[in-house]
């Protein structure tokens, strides 16, 4: 069983989005992502001050045995990238929820992230898939 | 889970990087009974196989494997295949994803005494330097004097010196009872299961080509960078195929090399090439578990120079042409 945080949001095609105190929407991949994908090599990041609107392509994952697009789970501007990605790549694999996270956006409107799903519909998506 | 050319097989049990590092540096094992076993014998199989087969049965001796290729008449790679000669016999290997292909292939080119037998079996590759060990570990064979490129029959076993990692070690043919007791015994004995996934990354470290994707009907040996394979002598000898090829011998248009990505990001089948000599492919591409970079195989016109460059999702990276292999025996030797 893959881990999903109760506390996060989640889009269908497996991104996980966290509405921070700063108003800044953190993004990330979830547990059965990194799983699915296996080791991660490569991170394309998002160039800072990109707008994208929710489920635009918003940069590539890399594991050895394919690339993902990773999608905006909401609109917004990337405000932060994670670049320890970068040179540790495999953080993506350890700590999907922490340390592993990809960028972050100001969301053109945070009321957008209540369209995401919760830890019990993306399980649902989960489990549809396996 | 994957579909692989309708067998359902694991593309990792567990981190593929880690069965991958396991192979270069102590052993796994591979479950590759998808693979096609075909049995060859009569007075006609050698005239046959020399028939077929670019490269020329005719010299091996008693247990002794061959890598080649079949080619259809226009010199395109209908399959890659090894073959043993056994006592009685030969012993063919041909791929999964090419059985019906290549069955029916050689019905129609069949002669006239001699018979084809496909040989449902298990096939297991155990691979690495502690490989040999650990067979000897998991089983009641005391030793193993198998030089590379030649097999032994044990029983009902046939245990060939072949691999397709760039590693030693063997590849064991047997009955489906003792395949997976084998299997459980090899595993006892602290060999790693690996999937096709380190299966990929290891021969393509290995610079050795996957049919379907490096090469193809529409590509003949001479372009694959396995021409080596391709046996000239006798001339008489009318392999099908060579009168194709001996068109292209004089001045192959294209080559089959290995690339080094300079820029960070993963090379991946069907990426275009620039090169100075003008556009090419690649035919092959992952990230090297052993260098921390992304190589690949790519066809590239032949007098292409070294520095080049890979557009990757529209965006243009750096790359170099090296010679494969990339790893053998857990060196690198590129750089």
């Amino acid at each position: 069983m893959s881990d999903i945080p109760a506390e996060l949001k989640y889009a269908p095609t497996h991104e996980w989005a966290r509405l921070e105190e700063d108003g800044t929407v953190t993004v990330g991949i979830s547990d059965h992502a990194q799983r699915a994908l296996g080791d991660v090599v490569y991170i394309e990041a998002p160039e800072l001050g990109l707008t994208v609107g929710a489920q635009e392509e918003t940069g590539v994952v890399e594991s050895v045995k394919a690339a993902s697009d990773i999608y905006a789970p909401v609109g917004g501007t990337v405000c932060e990238v994670n670049d320890a990605l970068t040179d540790a790549p495999e953080t993506v694999n350890q700590d999907p929820y922490g340390d592993g996270w990809f960028f972050k956006l100001t969301p053109t409107d945070a009321t957008d992230l209540d369209e995401l799903l919760d830890a019990e519909g993306y399980a649902e998506v989960c489990d549809s898939e396996d | 889970m994957v579909d692989f050319a309708g067998w359902m097989m694991p593309v990792n049990y567990g981190s593929q990087i880690e069965e991958h590092m396991a192979v270069r540096t102590a052993a796994g094992v591979f479950d590759v009974s998808h693979m096609t076993i075909v049995d060859i014998d009569g007075p006609d199989a050698e005239a046959f196989l020399r028939k077929v087969i670019a490269n020329d049965v005719s010299a091996l001796v008693e247990y002794q494997a061959l890598y080649g290729v079949a080619l259809n008449a226009h010199g395109g790679i209908l399959d890659d295949l090894i073959v043993y000669r056994l006592p009685k016999g030969y012993r063919c290997v041909v791929n999964a994803s090419t059985r019906e292909k290549m069955l029916d292939w050689f019905e129609a080119q069949a002669m006239t005494n001699m018979r084809i037998e496909h040989k449902p079996q298990i096939m297991l590759a155990v691979q690495g330097p502690e490989a040999v060990s650990k067979l000897l570990a998991s089983t009641d064979l005391a030793t193993l004097d198998i030089k590379p490129f030649f097999a032994a029959s044990h029983g009902d076993w046939l245990i060939g010196r072949t691999g397709y990692t760039g590693e030693d070690g063997v590849e064991v043919m047997l009955p489906v009872d003792q395949g997976i007791a084998l299997w459980h015994a090899l595993l006892e004995s602290g060999v790693k299961p690996a999937g096709l996934g380190a299966r990929d990354t290891l021969r393509l470290e290995a610079g050795l080509n996957l049919y379907g994707q490096d090469m193809d009907e529409t590509t003949s040996p001479l372009i694959s960078n396995i021409g080596w394979t391709v046996a000239w002598e006798p001339a008489e000898r009318a392999f099908i195929g060579r009168y194709a090829l001996q068109g292209e011998r004089a001045g192959p248009a294209q080559k089959l090399t290995g690339m080094l990505l300079e820029d960070k990001g993963v090379l991946r089948h069907d990426q275009p090439v620039q090169t100075d000599a003008g556009p090419g492919v690649v035919t092959s591409g992952t990230y090297s578990p052993t260098l921390q970079r992304s190589i690949g195989l790519v066809r590239v016109p032949v007098g292409a120079g070294a520095e080049c460059s890979v557009d990757i999702r529209g965006a243009l990276k750096k790359a170099r042409l090296v010679r494969p292999p990339f790893v053998r025996k857990g060196k690198i030797l590129v750089n």
